[in-house]
């Protein structure tokens, strides 16, 4: 039986590990943390822990409208591509700390990319 | 199949359904995103009823032993009576006024007496309504397990409605009515290693009085830091019952700070601001848990610090004061 990316990265466990480092990372990101001044820390987290399940190729309830919806209010305050580059990255850093090998971080790295359209409201 | 009370309506659960599933399908419109157990959107409690541990699974300890749960991945196993997260379970108590002392130039420290058995944790706050309807909220002190009667820790302020009556017209005797316990900035045992930094300006340190003496109270071992900072030397209150705690146990160190304008008088105290000073004390925090009582201000900003210095954030509890904007009063400072 071939395993999915969800099990090859290691399941909630692995989203569990990677959420604190992933939003210590963008926190400490000079490109992109002013997006995440004055945010509930809390909710905050528990949207990064879906969409690390969702990149991950977890069991999620995507939509695209969540996600235009949530950044809106960001791409009127200028939200670009350079900074979908920079979570991107942030995100491929955490995962490489985690020991998750090259090929499956380029897996993620896909899925993330693949909402860059809905997260810019293009 | 397990029945679901939800707004006073009684749903049955088909076999295997969620929360969720159920209440969607008669009808009832619940908010949620993920429906995979992860983003918290359907986030609900159960006042009735125990949720499945997996229906738990990754929120903070203080949301679980209050029984909130996950709608989308909650199979219920028993018949459970829900809310939505947020809803108001509280009712209204009457409470008799015991004492009243004044634990320095500003600040009193009240006791009341629930005319009925009252169960909340050390740290949690209530609601204080004054006889012609006038609330605000306060921090519990105290222990429930010690029985001790509730204490409250008040900043009396130049122009607080409910402080100044407080100080100038509350009597032992008079009887005024509460409501809660409303909080999730509390002591849970399991961890009795853990460090533990708890940073509290002005009366922040009501609940982390309660707190600190809960957690030895529970036999926790970890090292136990309180830091109270305060303008000046005079805001520094309990600093007696706190050395005599530090006394009784190893385990517990007490900081008191004060800002720079008040260094003259400081004393023992170290000067400078609680939160930068237990940092530069302690740069790494990975694995301890942290708990925030106070000046908003102070608790936004020193949970973002705490969290980059390596705390989880599941181990950060805040408890911010927010001022009333009518009078300038807050919980505790009011």
């Amino acid at each position: 039986m071939t395993q999915s990316l969800y099990e090859k990265i290691g399941g909630e466990a692995a989203v569990n590990a990677a959420v604190d480092i992933f939003y210590r990372k963008v926190l400490a990101d000079d490109r992109i943390n002013k997006y995440f001044e004055g945010v509930d820390m809390e909710k905050q987290a528990a949207k990064q822990k879906s969409f690390l399940t969702f990149a991950f190729g977890g069991p999620n309830n995507y939509s695209g409208k969540d996600m235009r919806e949530g950044h809106k209010h960001l791409v009127e305050k200028g939200l670009n591509d350079s900074h979908v580059d920079a979570v991107i990255e942030d995100l491929g850093a955490t995962l490489k700390e985690l020991n998750v090998p090259d090929e499956l971080i380029s897996e993620v790295a896909a899925i993330a990319n693949s909402v860059r359209d809905d997260v810019l409201n293009r | 199949m397990p029945v679901i009370t939800y707004d006073k309506q009684l749903y049955q659960c088909a076999d295997g359904e969620t929360v969720l599933q159920c209440l969607r399908r008669h009808g009832v419109s619940i908010p949620s995103s993920c429906e995979s157990g992860v983003c918290q959107t359907c986030l609900m409690q159960g006042i009735r009823g125990k949720p499945p541990a997996l229906a738990q699974q990754g929120l903070k300890d203080t949301l679980q032993v209050q029984h909130y749960f996950m709608a989308c991945v909650c199979v219920p196993e028993e018949e459970m009576e829900v809310v939505l997260a947020g809803a108001d379970i509280t009712h209204l108590l009457e409470v008799e006024v015991l004492g009243k002392e004044p634990l320095s130039d500003d600040i009193l420290r009240i006791y009341l007496k629930p005319a009925e058995p009252f169960d909340y944790k050390p740290g949690q706050f209530i609601n204080l309504y004054r006889p012609d309807g006038l609330v605000r909220s306060f921090s519990l002190a105290s222990l429930p397990q010690r029985e001790e009667p509730l204490e409250l820790q008040v900043r009396v302020l130049p122009g607080g409605r409910m402080s100044t009556w407080i100080q100038d017209e509350m009597s032992v005797g008079d009887k005024l009515a509460i409501k809660g316990p409303v909080g999730d900035c509390f002591y849970v045992p399991g961890k009795p290693q853990q460090n533990i930094l708890l940073v509290g300006t002005g009366t922040g340190l009501a609940p982390l009085w309660g707190i600190v003496r809960d957690a030895l109270d529970q036999g926790h071992t970890g090292q136990i830091h309180l830091y109270h900072g305060s303008y000046t030397a005079d805001g520094l209150y309990l600093v007696d019952e706190l050395r005599a705690l530090e006394r009784a146990h190893q385990n517990f160190i007490y900081m008191p700070c004060v800002d720079e304008a008040g260094a003259a008088e400081a004393g023992d105290a170290t000067i400078g601001r609680a939160d930068l000073v237990a940092l530069t004390a302690i740069p790494d925090l990975k694995s301890w848990r942290i708990y925030l009582c106070g000046h908003p201000d102070m608790v936004a900003v020193m949970k973002k610090k705490a969290f980059l210095a390596g705390a989880s954030l599941s181990d950060i509890y805040a408890d911010p004061f927010v001022y009333s904007a009518t009078d300038n009063a807050s919980k505790a400072d009011s």
